[in-house]
Formats: C-alpha cells, structure tokens, sequence
C-alpha cells in the first residue's frame, strides 16, 4: 500500500489550501464595520462578479452547515423523547409553513443588534433566511430515518452495549447520509432564491445592502443595466452548476455505501471529483484522523455519562418540564403578538387582509393548474423515455434550483413593455419557480411506474382517455402530490417577492397578501407584518390539513405503487 | 442428561405487553422456566406465537421480563448481558462498515484500543472462514458470507452463551445446511470458547441435528410443553432412522393439542373462539389436493420436507383443515376425512360452496361476525366494531391478523365481505339481493 505522493495528492492538497485561503479572506470581508459608503452602492463592473459569487457562496454553504447541525441536534432529541417531540414536530410542521421573506425584517433588526455597526449583522441575517429556508425539511428527514431505523439493527447495537455517541457514529448518523444529503441538495437549491431576496432589502425604509450576486441583480435592477443582469443570470447558471459538480455529485456518488440493499438494475452514481478525491492519499489520512476523533469523543463522552450518572436523575424530571416551559412561552408570544397586532390594525382591516389572502390563493391555484396542465403531460412523457429521461431529469432539478428572482427583472420588462398588469403577471412570476417541482416529481413518478404495468396497458390496447385515467394518473398520483405541494409552498413563498417588482423606478405591484407584507416590511410597520405573515402561515397550515394531507393519505392507500 | 454448571436461568418468567390505547395488556409468555448449562446446546423450538423470540430476547437482557427473574451465573440480570451475543435472523449487519469494522463493533463498543481487536477479529474471520473478505461491505455478500459475519461478530467476544435467533432461516437450504455443518464442526472441536449455545427455531430437524436438548414452547401464551433430551451420537444425519423417529415425535408433540388441564394450567380464562390459522383458502386447498393425491394419508415429517415447508408452515395449514374437518392428524401421521376428499374432487364453484358450509357448521370467528351482519338492518357495520370486539380475545395485533383472515376466507366462500372505502364489513349476497331488489322496484314505478 506505500504509494509516492502523486499527482492526484499534489491537486487535492493545493485546492484544500486555496479553499482555506478564500475562506478566511471572505470570512474578513464579511466582519468588516459597516459603512454607508460600502452598502449604498455596489460596483457593477461583471468582473467584481466572481467576488460577489463568492461571497454569496460563503452564504450558502454556512447556511447549510448550521441546518446540519440544527437538524442533527433537534431532530434527535425529538426522536428520542416522546415528550420533547410533541412540541418540536408541530412546531417545526408549523414553521414550515411560515413564509421566510416576511420575518426577514424582523431578522435583520435583531442581528444588527447582535454585531453593531459590523456587517456581520446583515451577513447573520442573510444567512438566517437561507437557514430558515432549509432546515425544516432536513429536520423531518432526519428524523424519519431515526424513528424508522430497523429493529435488529438497533437491537444489535443496544445489545452490544455501544454508548450513546457510538450509536450515533456507527448507526443513527450513517443511516441519514442518504436522506441528508438528498434533502440538503434540494434545500441547497431552494436555498439560492432566499440568498438573492435577503441581500438588499429595505426596512424602515433604509436599505441594506450586503454584497453578493442578489445585490449586484438589485443594483442592475435600479441602473436598469441589462448586460449586468445577463452577466448575472450567467454567473448564477456557472455557480449552480459548479456546486452541483463539485459539491452535490460527489456527495451523491459517496453516500451510495450508506445504503442499506443494493436495488437491482440501478446504476450506481459516478462523479469524476469523487474518484479523484478518492485516489488522494490525504482522503485516507482524512478518514483515519476522523476514526481516532470518533474514538477520543467517546471516551470523553462515556467519562461525560458516567459523570452524569452519579448525578442522579434531576436531568430527567428536567427534561418532561421542558416542554412544557416551551409550550407556554409559544403561548405567551402568541398572546403577545395579538396584543400588539390589535392596536394597530383595526378589525375591518384584519378581514381585509383573509380577502388580500383569497387573491393571492387564486394566484397560487393559477400556478398550480398551469404547472399541472402543462408540466403533467411533458414529465409522463419525459419519464416514459429513458433515453429523454437520462438527458432531462437533472436538467429540471437544475432549473428548479435556479433561484427564479433572478429571472423577475426580464420578465419584468416584458410586462411593462406590453402594459400587462402585474394582477395576473403576478401568477406568472410565481410559476417561474414553483412548476419545475410538479415537472421532476412527475418525471420520477413515471419512470416508476413498472414496465410490466406499462406492457399490459400495450397489451389490452388502453389508448386516450382511458390509458391516462385507468393507468397514468393513479400510478404517478404519489409522485405528483408530493411535486404539487412542494410547488405550492414555493409559490406562496415566492408571493412575497413577487407581487411587487420594480424596473429603476418603476414599480408594479399586484393586490394581495404577498404585496401587503412586502410594504408593511418596507415601511417597517411591525403589528402589519406580524399580521400578514400570520395569515399567510394560516392560510398555508389550513390548506395542508384541508387538503394535502388528505390527499397524500389517499395516494398512500389507493395507488400504493414501489 | 448433562450436568454442567449452569450459565443462564429463567425463573417463571412473564411477559405481558400493554395493548394500544391503553386498555389492558396481553401475555405473550406465562412462567417459563429454562436453564442453560455448560457444554450444551439447547433449542426452542415453537411454533409462530409461542413467544420463543421474545423469550430469547429476555434472556439476553435486550428486554425485562414483566414477573419472574433471568439470571446470568447466579447474578439477576438488569440490562444487556456481558456474557451474551446474539446472531440475528436478518443479520442486522451495518451495511457502511466493511466486515472488519462490522466484527470489531462490539469490542470497540467496550472500549478496546484498536491494536488489540484488530487481530482479534482477523483471527475470528479466520476461524469462521471469511479471510480475503476482510474490506468487503455486506452489500457485496451473499446471505450466507453474511451470516458468518454475523456469526464472527458475536463470537469475537467470547460470549460464555452465544444465542441464536433463527439464525439460518433467511437463508435458502444447502447455505443453511452447510453453514449449520461448520458452525457445529467449530463448536465440537472447541474452535471457540462459548460454553453454550442457545438457538431459537421452528425447524423441527434443525433442533434435532443440532442440539443435546430441545425445550418445546406452546402458543398463547407462550409456555414450556416439553424439555426433551436427544442423546443420539455425533455426527446426526437426517436418513437415519433415530434421528427420523424423533423428528416425528416432535411433530406429534407440536400437532396435539393441549388437554384442558394443560390448558388450564397455562391460562385460566381461554379465548372463547378458537383463533383461526392464518393462512390463505388457496393454500388450505393446496394440502388437501396433496394429502388426496398420496392416497389420504401421509407422514407430517415427508410432507415438511417435500415441500421445504417449516413448523411454521406446515402447522398452521395442519390445524386450518383440522377446524373445518377436512383432516386430522393422528401419530404425527396428516390423514384426509370424508368432507375432505369431498373438497379435493370438487369443482371451483363446487368448493366455493362446500367451503361455505364448512365454515357455517364449525363455531369461529366467521360464524359470529355472519350472525352480527345478518342481524343488522342494512347488513353492514363497520371494521373498528370487530376489532374492538376481537381486542377482548386477542392481542391488538393478532386481533387485526384474525380479522384479515376471517375476511379473505368469507369472501372465498361469498359470505361476506369487506369495502375498503367505507370501511365496512357486509353480507355479500344480501347486499346484492337488496339492490336487485330496489331496481326492480324502480323500474316498475
């Protein structure tokens, strides 16, 4: 096994020291003290672009590391105590719904609080958004995979007495990689449309600008700079396909030996970074250095147990008052904001809002039936040709992680070049983002539909009509819940940003609650924002109880297919 | 009869579960009393809900026994038991460690200092014959690479006990029996130092070839029917005729049901029904198709093993024929009666019928959930009803089973059956009757 330091070594490790080195002059910028001058304008030259990308990557990728950690933190303790995990799975189902644009007043406020006068606050907000925007997703997978961990797995483990880090080393952690790092690249890609809205924003009515490819689109926007905003789009492309390549792809292709059975007639992913990495010597040392950590950790860890178990058993009356202390600050913040909203806004205004909500729900049913009417038949279409299939399923997935707010401003010109009102252009701009989720998981739901379904629909001949209701629609019905969920979340999200666009100084809005809280952010009018989030979370919550759980139920029982 | 020093012990062991939604609990063992001694291998052997792996999982520490004591070397046990390892059924192998990682779990959970499991465990893949596997993942083996991974990650402790919950059953036959060969070779050359074994089965010829004693559990709740030593010499093989008479001794014990002293013994208040065999309709007709084809009567043990059926195969189908009168067995012999060879000559919709009547003359489940329907107005009530009705018999779970089962078999026989969407059970033919009825009405209006 003694090699000479090869090439492949040589590459690795001046990459991993070039890594480090922008990291740390990044991580510089990001503390620098805040100056008008900095945050007021922001150099539009395309090649500042690579900087500006880079710092906004920063972004990302701390985002993503503090979701990890939230998740792996939350979603056990919700998996290991029944107690705890009646407060934190309703919470988290409800968070899930709160649209994250709204807070990010609130947000930046409380962050600039937190570092003052250093654009660390607005970094940390920005990075917040994006957290906010990922996380709750990769909580609930990672909380799936424990609870549902198979029995003689655990069995063995327990039996062998592993402690509690040994188990979460060698069992609960190895049997989420799957999970994890497939809900973390869709998060990832969800993740860029946050970054581009929370990087210039106005609250009470001053901007904050932080620098970063969202940025530069918002000052291209107000210079009504087209070659910038291209120059933009294009970064944005090369970024996302970079990451993917670099990033993602290699994460997908390692996380292959997590799995727990091989399916048959699969092909296993490749990724060319990996095989690289893999053929480093440093990746073994890597490896080996992180098998004696595990080891040193435990060892603290049982030293940690054995100390808390000479303690006696107070930890544990602590942990059942625990949630219930949660419980009544959530309900003592309820209250509160009631109070609070209540002095402002008067009870006409409040019904005004539940109908400004009812237009926006018109805009995201618009979504969802232009997404279903169109993107249904291309995806079965797609999926029922391998050969299509190979080429366009990871195209959709890129498209769907491309951030729609970068594509706002050209559409944008299109509507005030053709003097289209933005009351239905509005639905428009949501459905940029949101249909490519009802694209991808219709394609995957009819790759797998079985083959020998597909023969016997040859076989007896189902054409037209029949063939799509009988055959096509139960079998990708799951598949197709899913994408339209996922896409009406999107679009109520994307509401926030997209009822109201401006081209330099022109500005178009539409009538509803999206527009409603982007001005009450811009005004800084708190008991409004407090409200029209409030309804929106409301009108969210409600219509996954009315109608999504109920469906995905039904597609679970009556259309159980792979 | 062996007298070694004793290991591990069961004392009038108890084991109850509560049942969903709080309502009570039900016994899945009722004062088992066990002990293993050194230099043995015992086998329990039971059928499906004798309680035999819960019991194993008691004796291991995994699980505490609701009454009664376990103890290991005269110590009572309170939590998973040092002197212990288990090979699981599945394997329950951690797919991302590689065989050496997946061999050295249990000695890194102790906290042993890598350079000296490692060889440990290099010399257990030795012994257990997967050298050269070392760095391969689970996922690159065949079951039974896997199992002696299994095997070698158990036995690298030094267990004084190694237990074994059917460990060769998710393997297909010559694996099995190859393995089951080697693992017997290792342990009659003391190959390695586990004092006892203890193995968990419904393989009645498994128990036979391998063990020095076989503890036979009964059902609901799970009980010691019979501890039978086997001292045939070594090596057994399974033509031999001793070794034949005893395997059909053991069907005789497994086949014969309990005497109401017995019975008694084990649970004062039994179920008021007899519980039905879940199995399907189609594979009941299967057995008596076969039993008429080898002239009505046929020896249990040839019939195991024509069809590579288990205890647990073969029992259930044996007591299904028994209830509807279609068989019986006497002598660890399955004979066919009368109704019985009526069933196998009869035509499909033949049988539909006769499976009908058999159901209707014999008292189950069946014929009270009819009587319930056909009292009832519209000749429907919903599936909750039963269920809460058959929780009072039977556990939460074999409630549910019991009801499945009813379902599939009335509707074989058109008796009633069951609407997914409504979630209610309804007599077939009245329903149907009814309707028919209403649309001539209309159509004559």
């Amino acid at each position: 096994m003694a090699r000479q330091f090869a090439w492949p070594d040589l590459v690795v490790s001046f990459a991993l020291v070039g890594l480090l080195a922008t990291m740390a002059w990044l991580g510089h910028d990001m503390w620098v003290p805040l100056r008008p001058e900095i945050t007021a304008s922001l150099d539009l030259n395309p090649t500042r672009l690579p900087y500006y990308a880079a710092r906004s990557l920063l972004r990302m990728f701390i985002a993503l590391v503090a979701s990890l950690g939230f998740t792996l933190v939350v979603a056990s303790w919700a998996a290991k105590s029944a107690r705890a995990a009646r407060v934190i799975l309703p919470s988290l189902d409800i968070l899930q719904s709160v649209p994250v644009l709204g807070f990010l007043s609130a947000t930046v406020t409380f962050f600039m609080a937190l570092a003052p006068g250093r654009m660390l606050g607005l970094e940390l907000a920005s990075i917040f958004a994006i957290f906010t925007g990922q996380v709750w997703n990769l909580t609930f997978a990672f909380h799936r995979t424990l609870v549902t961990l198979p029995g003689e797995q655990v069995e063995a483990v327990r039996l062998y007495q592993l402690s509690a880090w040994q188990r979460f080393t060698h069992l609960e952690l190895p049997a989420g990689v799957i999970p994890l790092v497939w809900n973390g690249m869709m998060s990832f890609g969800g993740g860029w449309f946050f970054l581009a809205a929370s990087e210039a924003i106005t609250v009470l009515n001053q901007e904050f600008v932080i620098p970063g490819i969202g940025s530069y689109m918002a000052f291209a926007v107000r210079a009504k700079d087209v070659p910038a905003l291209a120059w933009a789009l294009l970064t944005m492309a090369g970024v996302i396909l970079l990451v993917d390549r670099g990033f993602w792809r290699p994460l997908v292709a390692w996380s292959e030996k997590f799995k727990f059975e091989d399916v048959p007639g699969t092909e296993p992913q490749r990724s060319l970074a990996l095989e690289f990495l893999r053929r480093s010597r440093l990746t073994t040392g890597f490896g080996r250095l992180l098998a004696r950590a595990d080891e040193r950790v435990d060892r603290l860890w049982r030293h940690l147990a054995a100390g808390r178990a000479a303690a006696g058993t107070r930890t544990a009356r602590g942990g059942g008052l625990l949630p219930i202390l949660l419980w009544a600050v959530l309900g003592l913040f309820a209250v509160r904001g009631a109070a609070f909203v209540a002095t402002a806004v008067s009870w006409d205004e409040a019904l005004r809002i539940l109908g400004l909500g009812a237009l926006t729900l018109t805009r995201v049913g618009a979504v969802l039936a232009f997404s279903a009417a169109v993107w249904t038949p291309v995806g079965v279409w797609v999926g029922l040709n391998p050969r299509v299939a190979q080429i366009a399923q990871p195209v959709a997935q890129l498209l769907a992680s491309f951030p729609a707010n970068f594509l706002f401003p050209f559409v944008t010109i299109l509507f005030l070049h053709l003097h289209w009102s933005l009351e239905w252009g509005g639905a428009l701009l949501m459905t940029l983002g949101a249909q490519w989720y009802v694209l991808f998981n219709t394609i995957a739901g009819a790759m797998g539909i079985p083959s020998d379904l597909r023969e016997m629909g040859r076989n007896f001949r189902l054409q037209g009509v029949a063939w799509w209701r009988t055959l096509i629609l139960p079998a990708i019905f799951p598949a197709w819940v899913t994408g339209a969920l996922t896409a009406a979340g999107g679009a109520w999200n994307a509401s926030i940003v997209a009822e109201v666009v401006n081209w330099g100084n022109q500005r178009l809005a539409a009538t509803g609650l999206g527009a409603y809280i982007t001005e009450a952010t811009t005004k800084g009018d708190w008991p409004r924002i407090v409200l029209g989030v409030a309804v929106m979370s409301a009108y969210v919550v409600t219509l996954n109880q009315l109608i999504w759980r109920p469906l995905g139920r039904l597609a679970e029982r009556r259309c159980p297919l792979g | 009869m062996n007298h070694g020093a004793m290991l591990l012990e069961a004392r009038r062991v108890t084991k109850r579960f509560p049942l969903p939604e709080g309502d009570g609990e039900y016994t899945v063992l009722h004062e088992v009393d066990l002990v293993v001694r050194e230099d043995e291998i015992v086998a329990l052997l039971g059928k499906s809900g004798s309680g035999k792996s819960t019991l194993l999982r008691i004796l291991s520490g995994l699980m505490l026994p609701s009454t009664g004591e376990v103890r290991y070397r005269g110590n009572p046990l309170a939590g998973p038991c040092a002197g212990t390892a288990m090979v699981f059924q599945t394997f329950a192998l951690l797919p991302w460690l590689d065989v050496l990682g997946n061999v050295e779990l249990g000695l890194k959970a102790w906290g042993i200092p890598p350079d000296v499991r490692r060889p440990k465990a290099l010399r257990m893949i030795d012994v257990i014959g997967l050298d050269g596997h070392e760095s391969a993942y689970p996922r690159e083996l065949s079951g039974g690479m896997r199992q002696r991974v299994g095997f070698a990650r158990a036995l690298v402790l030094e267990p004084d006990v190694l237990l074994m919950d059917e460990p060769f059953s998710a393997l297909d036959v010559l694996t099995a029996e190859n393995l089951r060969g080697e693992l017997l070779d290792l342990w009659l050359g003391r190959h390695f130092p586990t004092r006892a074994i203890l193995i968990v089965t419904h393989n009645i010829e498994e128990a036979v070839l391998l063990a020095d004693r076989v503890i036979v559990l009964g059902a609901n709740p799970g009980h010691v029917r019979a501890e039978v030593p086997i001292n045939l010499p070594r090596p057994r093989r399974h033509e031999r005729p001793e070794v034949q008479a005893l395997v059909d001794r053991f069907y005789q014990l497994l086949t014969r049901p309990e005497t109401p002293d017995e019975a008694r013994r084990v649970m004062p208040v039994r179920p008021a029904l007899p519980q039905l065999p879940l199995i399907r309709v189609g594979t009941l007709g299967g057995l008596v198709e076969i039993l008429a084809d080898r002239g009505g009567r046929v020896d249990l043990h040839r019939l195991a093993d024509d069809l590579q059926f288990d205890v647990d195969d073969l029992l259930p189908l044996l007591e299904a024929a028994t209830l509807l009168g279609l068989a019986r067995v006497e002598e660890a012999d399955a004979i066919l009666t009368q109704e019985g060879v009526r069933f196998a000559q009869a035509s499909i919709l033949e049988r539909k019928e006769h499976f009908q009547q058999l159901l209707v003359a014999h008292p189950t489940i069946i014929t009270r959930i009819h009587a319930a329907l056909a009292a009832k107005a519209n000749h429907r009530l919903p599936k909750a009803f039963f269920e809460d009705v058959l929780e009072e018999h039977f556990s939460g779970k074999e409630a549910e089973r019991q009801l499945d089962t009813a379902i599939q078999w009335a509707r074989f026989a058109e008796l009633f059956s069951y609407d997914a969407d409504t979630e209610e059970l309804f007599l077939e033919r009245e329903v149907v009757k009814e309707a028919e009825d209403s649309a001539r009405q209309t159509a004559s209006h």
